[in-house]
């Protein structure tokens, strides 16, 4: 089938059925398989949104000069990438989530990084474990990592302190503790809830639930699920009570949705919640916004009590049918050394100073990054509370795992989340739930690896 | 003798030089539109028919695999359940759109010298983004604070979880689309603006009621739009998406939190299936289904407007 065909193909589907979004095309002037440090090279999926990026982007373009950078901004967008990759038009770079890397990778839309890593010499040595793993698929590398997102337990001590307790007496290990804790924490009011005790973060964080328990949702290489092992369905089970028991789903949402966790008015300011595990940019937030609030920051725990995180975060991928392979690999190593995301924490540092707020770290795929990072410019900021919290970030970004790349990422994501809904909207149990998820992702995965 | 005088038949008639040229010229401005239907509509129906007998990724070539698509699509619980939730969408939308929207236009053809500003209000929540209106409905649905369930709480009613609830999610999604009936109430309003006064006037001399004139008169002449809005409602029910995709489905913030089988539409599920896992050639089988389905109840509709529907200057 002729590409043309192809492309006209792809917008056919949605000429049919919805209205449909123009592609966007890689740079048509490139000066194509030129070596490294020449020609046109062209980005998706990423921005220029602050000083971490643009830094490093400055850093490429002083280290190679000759190279026409043209960054499409905007977030990755599956569409936009595919409607581009069907016009064999694609971009040299993509900049997508690391779970979207498996998928792309078997289905030969991104090459491998083998010979980037060679020609480059770049150390993959010094990237955390699980980046790597959720970047590479049967043993074979496909993308670079950027940042190391993970999850900590926040704790709003001033509502601990009202409920009787300490920080050190929320124990997230102690699963058969954990609805008393809730109804303790919690405030429902003549059926209004208007504190939350725990909040589980389920969907989104069951993964992490049923590591602590144990289990692996999805095996290593990423082939096969385990969504009905009786763990999961346990860590399951757990996350639903803290939420059923705070007067239900719907009302339980419903007043989540109305956090917003970027303003001075975030839950923790406002008292709305009192314990809840989430990503390590709150801190950054809450740092800026409420510097006197009583912040307590813990590591999640598995049930043994060992620190646990999950972890997640960007990727850079270089796509087949790139122009100027060669460039956008420099452009890689650039964007993701250690030396540039030192400049670039230094600008992030010296843009707060100037602004009057604290510092408080970046957290990247690149552990040597992260070392001199904090040995070399990270100060405490003096706040007890907050210089403890980036203390506890940084000690479980040991302890991080990553959901590994998985040919069918998408669907398997798809099939566990619907699952975990279905169980929050009261319309199975979570047993039954998990057990359709396993078939539907088993189906999925069996179906992607043929 | 008889003499005969033979007329060309009519599809054999020449035409005449200014006939020719006229056509000429007819054709010119609509090449545009004709070239557009051919690019961007007819070619890729075409290669989509053909994709949705194939097995395609969009990255790889397609791989001819008969009717596998249409088997597994007519064994897929999932699409099974979006078309089941898009046609229960459309037998709630369409009928509510419909007569809420005529209830207005009446009114607002009472209106005097101010129904200029009102036919502005009334229209414009259809110049507001889906994107937003989608947005602006997960607010309003709030179970807790949503406006829509404090002014049934003053009423001592406590309103239902609209978008976390199964049994509520779509009654809420149909409040969402009554946003914008705006367009549907213009239409009826020029439509009864063109009804004949002498008919009405007719009407009353024979003593008919205000109810005997809507229905012998008003409805008969509106006929023919209320006809279009059908067609058009509910092939763009059949097509919801934008809306609800943002409220439950958009971005990967939203798509790691709460969405509702309720919600699963299946436009929506057509889209997963093409751009986020990669089956295009299955959602090319679907989409051919969803044109057959619309094709199929539009003619129906057509079939039936024989029978309901007035035209000016047709002999009914």
């Amino acid at each position: 089938m002729s590409r043309t065909l192809r492309v006209t193909a792809l917008a056919g589907v949605l000429t049919l059925a919805v209205s449909g979004c123009g592609g966007v095309g890689g740079g048509g002037d490139s000066a194509g398989g030129g070596g490294t440090g020449k020609g046109a090279l062209t980005t998706m999926g990423f921005g220029l949104s602050d000083e971490i990026a643009t830094t490093r982007v400055d850093a490429f373009k002083k280290a190679d000069p000759d190279v026409d950078l043209k960054i499409t901004e905007g977030a990755f967008d599956e569409q936009q990438f595919l409607s581009a990759v069907a016009s064999g038009n694609p971009p040299d770079l993509v900049y997508m989530d690391r779970k979207l890397v498996g998928t792309y990778a078997k289905r030969g839309s991104i090459q491998p990084m083998t010979d980037c890593v060679k020609q480059q010499n770049i150390d993959m040595g010094q990237y955390r474990p699980a980046a790597k793993d959720q970047v590479t698929l049967d043993g074979t590398v496909y993308a670079i990592p950027e940042f190391s997102s993970v999850r900590v337990v926040y704790l709003n001590e001033a509502l601990l302190r009202q409920a009787r307790l300490t920080a050190d007496q929320v124990d997230l290990s102690n699963w058969a503790a954990l609805p008393a804790l809730n109804a303790r924490l919690a405030k429902v009011t003549g059926g209004r809830l208007s504190r939350i005790g725990i909040d589980p973060k389920i969907p989104e964080f069951l993964p992490m639930w049923a590591k602590a328990n144990g289990a692996d949702m999805i095996s290593a290489d990423g082939t096969k699920a385990n969504l009905d092992d009786p763990k999961v369905v346990e860590a399951l089970t757990t996350g639903v009570k803290l939420i059923s028991d705070q007067g239900g789903f719907g009302k339980f949402k419903s007043f989540r949705d109305t956090f917003d966790f970027f303003g001075a008015k975030n839950p923790l300011a406002t008292n709305q919640i009192v314990a809840w595990p989430m990503e390590e940019w709150f801190l950054n937030q809450a740092a800026k916004n409420s510097p006197k609030a009583e912040l307590v920051v813990k590591p999640f725990v598995d049930r043994q009590g060992k620190p646990l995180t999950m972890s997640s975060g960007q990727a850079w991928v270089i796509t087949k049918g790139a122009k100027n392979p060669d460039a956008a690999c420099a452009f890689v190593k650039t964007m993701t050394a250690t030396d540039t995301w030192f400049a670039a924490a230094k600008a992030r540092a010296e843009a707060r100073k100037a602004a009057g707020q604290p510092f408080t770290g970046v957290y990247t795929g690149n552990a040597e990054a992260d070392k001199k990072i904090f040995d070399e410019l990270y100060q405490p900021t003096g706040n007890k509370r907050f210089d403890d919290a980036v203390a506890t970030i940084r000690s479980v970004q040991e302890a991080g795992f990553a959901m590994p790349a998985s040919p069918a990422g998408a669907e398997f994501d798809k099939a566990w989340y619907d699952a975990v809904n279905r169980v929050l909207a009261g319309q199975e149990q979570p047993e039954a739930a998990l057990r359709r998820a396993q078939q539907e992702a088993t189906a999925a995965l069996d179906k992607a690896a043929k | 003798m008889a003499t005969t005088v033979s007329t060309p038949a009519p599809g054999r008639r020449r035409r005449t030089p200014l006939a020719r040229r006229e056509a000429r010229w007819a054709y010119l401005f609509l090449a545009p539109w004709i070239v557009g239907f051919l690019v961007f509509y007819a070619g890729p129906m075409i290669a989509s028919l053909w994709l949705s007998f194939t097995e395609y990724d969009v990255i790889n070539a397609p791989r001819f695999t008969g009717l596998d698509n249409y088997r597994e699509l007519m064994a897929d619980p999932q699409v099974a359940r979006s078309l089941g939730n898009t046609v229960y969408y459309t037998a709630l939308h369409v009928p509510l759109v419909m007569a809420i929207s005529l209830g207005l236009a009446l009114l607002l053809k009472r209106v005097g010298r101010l129904q200029g500003f009102f036919r502005t209000v009334f229209y414009l929540p259809v110049m507001t983004p889906a994107v937003a209106v989608g947005i602006l409905f997960l607010l309003l649905l709030n179970t807790q604070d949503g406006l829509i369930n404090r002014g049934l709480a003053l009423f001592g009613i406590e309103g239902p979880s609209w978008t976390t609830d199964p049994t509520w999610v779509m009654p809420g999604i149909v409040l969402m689309s009554l946003w914008s009936l705006g367009s549907t109430v213009i239409i009826y309003l020029a439509a009864l603006q063109n009804v004949p006064r002498d008919l009405y006037e007719a009407a009353d001399l024979d003593g008919a009621g205000a109810w005997a004139r809507f229905r012998h008169v008003t409805l008969p002449m509106i006929s023919g739009s209320l006809f279009f809005t059908l067609i058009v409602n509910t092939i763009a029910s059949l097509q919801m998406f934008t809306e609800v995709y943002t409220m439950y489905f958009g971005n990967r913030e939203t798509q790691n939190r709460f969405n509702s089988d309720a919600a699963s539409f299946y436009v929506i599920h057509l889209f997963q299936e093409a751009f986020q896992f990669l089956h295009m050639g299955f959602a090319s089988a679907m989409a051919w289904v969803l044109f057959l389905i619309i094709l199929l109840i539009t003619l129906v509709q057509v079939k039936l407007s024989n029978r309901f529907v007035y035209y000016e200057g047709e002999d009914q």
